[in-house]
């Protein structure tokens, strides 16, 4: 009984204590690797037409941050500095080839769609990013939350994006058509702005305008 | 009169890949390194002169690569009984060697040859290796199915439309700081913005036909 009092609390940790749950949450708001730390902006803004190739791309490269943070992080003392960069491009890209298989098999049509952009996974700077600025300095358990805090981080960002996207420039969500007919019959129009590339530079524009608005200590100081 | 043609072909190719698909306004390719190295037209302009270097190499290289060892039959001038394999799959993790060998190869020319450029870049010379607009250019090569002048020539041209965007953006940018922009808006959110900008006048020259 009493050594069960006695039992210091780093041995009774929970599974996801302040810390880990701090890994996952920081990334959404104050350190969020698109609007925050300025990562990952070419996938981000290319696929987001729409919003099922989006969740499909947030899914991806979700599960590749993550994993390629865990995988490096077991093999982080094992890897020779100087050449460390080519070891993680090439864990990096046997996951993303296994994504674009997978994607291939059960989702031909929506990679069509993404066409080079799954490719594009390897060198998504969210990745690489947080391989040399977390993995490869941190435990594996702690490392695969800080991939999936920052992918999630990352697919709330593009999941927005989409969203005003395909509502403005089409009229749909998820391909459903959500605007009734009959305010198309008073007048409106989709707003084309939205569904060129340039239309995703301004969503993502109001998107830090907010975010800045509302959190002034990131706002730059120049 | 077929040369002549070829010519035309190649012309179209440059023009189309530096103005009309240019990397930055209709692809959004080398993003990062775009927004972060174009706070001054030198360093951009240095940079951009490595991009097109890189992406004049590795586009053929991959080319080669990709029709004489990874598609499908293309490894039937070693053996016929080779002429069944299949390796396109392996094509990202290939491309991706290449270009990292061959982003080495310049970090240590531009050492040698200018230590000043080398001091400015810094970090984002290694960096090259894992620009977007690199590995875009290979995968495009790949989508669109070049033929391997088409391809060299694609190569040269998305530097050259990367390096355009990345100079001009630079100068605009130093020219902004005399401006009155909202304080959450400065530095990241106003440079989306003129971006998009740039983009919309860069889609004026889709009415081209080549």
């Amino acid at each position: 009984m009493s050594d069960v009092l006695v039992q210091s609390p780093v041995e009774k940790k929970p599974l996801l204590g302040k810390k880990e749950r701090k890994l996952i949450t920081d990334p959404l708001s104050d350190n969020n690797p698109v609007t925050i730390q300025v990562l990952g902006i070419c996938s981000a803004l290319a696929v987001t037409t729409q919003m099922k190739p989006t969740m499909v791309m947030a899914l991806s490269v979700t599960a590749v941050v993550a994993l390629s943070n865990l995988v490096i992080s077991l093999m982080r003392n094992a890897i020779p500095p100087r050449i460390r960069i080519i070891v993680q491009l090439t864990v990096v890209s046997v996951l993303v080839i296994l994504v674009d298989q997978i994607l291939k098999a059960y989702m031909y049509d929506i990679s069509k769609q993404l066409s080079v952009f799954v490719g594009l996974i390897i060198t998504n700077c969210i990745v690489m990013g947080r391989l040399e600025a977390y993995a490869m300095g941190n435990k594996p358990f702690p490392s695969l939350l800080d991939g999936l805090g920052n992918g999630f981080g990352y697919g709330a960002v593009i999941l927005t994006v989409a969203f005003f996207r395909e509502l403005l420039g089409s009229g749909k969500l998820f391909g459903f058509k959500v605007i009734p007919d009959a305010l198309y019959e008073a007048g409106y129009v989709n707003n084309g702005l939205m569904m060129i590339p340039a239309g995703a530079l301004f969503v993502v524009a109001c998107y830090i305008w907010v975010q800045r608005s509302f959190a002034k200590h990131l706002e730059e100081k120049e | 009169m077929s040369t002549l043609f070829l010519a035309a072909d190649l012309v179209s190719v440059f023009v189309r890949s530096v103005f009309i698909d240019n990397m930055i306004f209709a692809y959004f390719l080398g993003m990062c390194s775009y927004l972060a190295v174009s706070k001054n037209v030198k360093t951009a302009l240095g940079l951009g002169v490595a991009v097109v270097f890189v992406l004049t190499i590795t586009v053929p290289l991959n080319w080669l690569l990709l029709n004489k060892v990874l598609k499908e039959g293309a490894l039937a001038w070693i053996s016929p009984s080779l002429a069944k394999v299949d390796l396109s799959f392996l094509a990202f993790i290939m491309f991706i060697a290449t270009i990292a060998s061959m982003t080495q190869l310049v970090e240590m020319l531009v050492e040698k040859l200018s230590p000043e450029l080398y001091g400015a870049l810094g970090i984002f010379l290694p960096l090259i290796a894992v620009n977007c607009s690199i590995l875009g250019g290979s995968l495009f090569m790949q989508e669109r199915d070049y033929e391997f002048a088409e391809a060299t020539v694609f190569g040269l041209g998305s530097g050259v439309g990367w390096m355009i965007a990345i100079v001009a953006i630079a100068a605009i940018r130093m020219r902004l700081r005399y401006s009155n922009v909202p304080a959450p808006l400065r530095g990241l959110g106003i440079t989306f913005i003129i971006t998009g900008l740039m983009g919309i006048a860069f889609m004026s020259f889709l009415g081209i036909t080549l």
